[in-house]
């Protein structure tokens, strides 16, 4: 596999007088080409750090890492040549309308909108109609095209999207996430962090990181064999009681709600079914479900950050 | 009005110019129902939460919120609900203790109540020893579930939580939803709008608003029924593909 991002023990910590904040702690990962990588995260796990020391516009305190080749720090004109970088906040020009928003990034990079315009035709075609309307006045997923035509425009290698889907709807997600797999199939290497954790089957390889340091680095089927507890789905009427004199019995390891059942680890392996149906007797539930399921991303993820 | 109607809302509408971006919606929320008001950017949610929390004045229709008119009484509104969002939430250069002194405050609670609150709700969250620590210096998570134990200090007859749990991780996010699901238990309602389509089959009841109407509205067992859905997800999709409206 051809690599087109190595990072290798980065670290950074933010300092103040008082306190130091590590926002990475030593990670390490690698992209191969025309791969979707997910960096798969909560707000303040380091996502944009590691975003930003990749795309040369912050310093590691220490390791290392490069992007198509390219050292980040002694090569970073380079990088810059090569890369679209998609920050989480909006990153137009609110006062310029969409297309000279357009033309200014194609400017900045020497590019020619024409020859290009082929990679982005799918998404700014959406938009194009409201062409002369300022960015400013755009809706969120009219914003979150225009930003993406303008990270593509000078045809880059590596494509770094820091949580593209943050706030915006489920249609105009799974509208997104389709445009990325269009555009992988140009051979486009993409890292893309998200909060979202139902986006991470989407992606080639997930990193799920937490706190700075990564959990879990998998492809998302991988992710969820590494999941080896039985895990259950159970429901009933009353599910906020359940719920708590679930969490609180001594034979749960843990359980938490997922849309409308709980989803139940035991502590010890066994007859799981048979000590969920006394416990759900005991409680006298009404219309009690008790399903074996396969643990989904989220599920993973906690499990995870519990260890 | 019925006693145990704490929304209740008929052909409620606002235009802009020709546009018109909430479009005669009717619909009744009980008290302590938790309910999930969702649509795609651009829908009409805001526009009608708005509306509902007395801030914006509705063009034509009909609604009352914690028994007092949209357009009469809007004062009375905003001191009978609580509001809570991702982006507008707590002083970051205060204290947790201060937070809740100010808005305990704003909301007119007396010296006394606000003391006896700050313990119960310091103690309820298990941040005693948080008390004196600026919000800015508390993990995303804390400052969610506090910034929605403050929205409720003063025990407003509905709280709006718009986009609440964005951003935070999974444990959190279900911590937050058990505090929605305790309010909800001493009569607190509760109205949210979210993303997250999982949260969505945590409420009693779910609308949906496609091109500024409601197109659905039940619970979401029912829904995923009529739909033959397996997911509120796909309940949710299907009904806001037919969406035509482009921007918000």
């Amino acid at each position: 596999m051809e690599e087109r991002v190595v990072v290798e023990k980065i670290v950074k910590k933010y300092k103040t007088k008082k306190t130091e904040l590590i926002a990475l702690n030593g990670i390490s990962f690698s992209v191969g080409r025309g791969e979707i990588f997910g960096l798969i995260g909560p707000d303040g796990a380091g996502k944009t750090s590691l975003f930003r020391i990749l795309t040369t516009v912050l310093l590691a305190d220490s390791g290392k890492s490069s992007v198509n080749g390219y050292d980040t720090v002694r090569e970073y004109k380079k990088i810059r040549q090569c890369v679209g970088y998609m920050p989480g906040r909006f990153s137009l020009y609110q006062d310029l309308t969409v297309q000279e928003n357009l033309e200014f990034f194609a400017a900045i990079f020497d590019a020619d909108i024409k020859k290009n315009y082929r990679l982005i035709k799918d998404i700014y075609s959406q938009i194009e109609p409201f062409k002369d309307r300022k960015a400013g006045q755009l809706s969120g997923g009219m914003k979150q095209k225009l930003a993406l035509s303008c990270a593509l425009i000078h045809e880059p290698e590596v494509l770094f999207l820091d949580e593209p889907t943050t706030g915006v709807d489920a249609v105009s997600r799974k509208e997104f996430w389709e445009m990325l797999h269009r555009l992988k199939e140009e051979g486009i290497t993409i890292l893309v962090s998200t909060s979202y954790m139902d986006e991470a089957s989407l992606c080639d390889r997930v990193a799920l990181i937490q706190k700075g340091e990564i959990l879990s680095i998998n492809t998302p089927e991988g992710v969820r064999e590494e999941f080896r507890r039985p895990l259950w789905a159970v429901k009933a009427t009353e599910m906020f009681r359940l719920m708590n004199e679930l969490a609180g019995d001594p034979a749960v390891a843990s359980c938490y709600p997922f849309g409308q059942y709980h989803h139940v680890v035991l502590k010890t392996a066994g007859d799981d079914r048979g000590v969920l149906e006394a416990l759900m007797k005991k409680g006298r539930y009404e219309q009690a479900e008790i399903l074996s399921i396969k643990p989904n991303i989220e599920d993973c993820f906690m499990a995870l950050m519990n260890k | 009005m019925e006693k145990d109607k704490v929304i209740t809302a008929k052909g409620l509408t606002k235009r802009f110019g020709d546009f018109i971006a909430v479009d005669a919606i009717s619909f009744e929320v009980e008290k302590g129902e938790i309910f999930g008001f969702l649509g795609a950017n651009g829908a009409g949610k805001t526009t009608a939460m708005r509306m509902l929390c007395g801030l914006s004045l509705p063009s034509s229709g009909e609604a009352s919120v914690a028994g007092y008119d949209v357009y009469r009484q809007t004062e009375l509104i905003k001191r009978s609900i609580g509001y809570m969002s991702q982006k507008f939430s707590l002083y970051e250069d205060l204290t947790v203790r201060e937070n809740i002194r100010f808005y305990g405050g704003i909301y007119g609670l007396s010296d006394a109540r606000i003391k006896e609150k700050t313990g119960l709700l310091l103690q309820q969250l298990h941040m005693e020893e948080q008390g004196n620590s600026l919000v800015r210096s508390l993990p995303l998570g804390w400052k969610q579930k506090l910034a929605f134990s403050i929205a409720i200090v003063h025990d407003p007859a509905i709280v709006f939580l718009d986009e609440p749990t964005g951003g935070v991780d999974p444990i959190t996010r279900r911590e937050f939803w058990s505090l929605i699901y305790a309010a909800s238990d001493r009569g607190i309602t509760v109205f949210v709008t979210t993303h997250y389509m999982d949260e969505a089959e945590y409420c009693h009841r779910v609308s949906i608003m496609v091109d500024g109407r409601i197109d659905a509205l039940d619970t979401p067992e029912r829904l995923m029924k009529e739909h033959d859905a397996a997911s509120m997800d796909e309940v949710f999709l299907r009904l806001a593909r037919k969406a035509t409206r482009t921007g918000e």
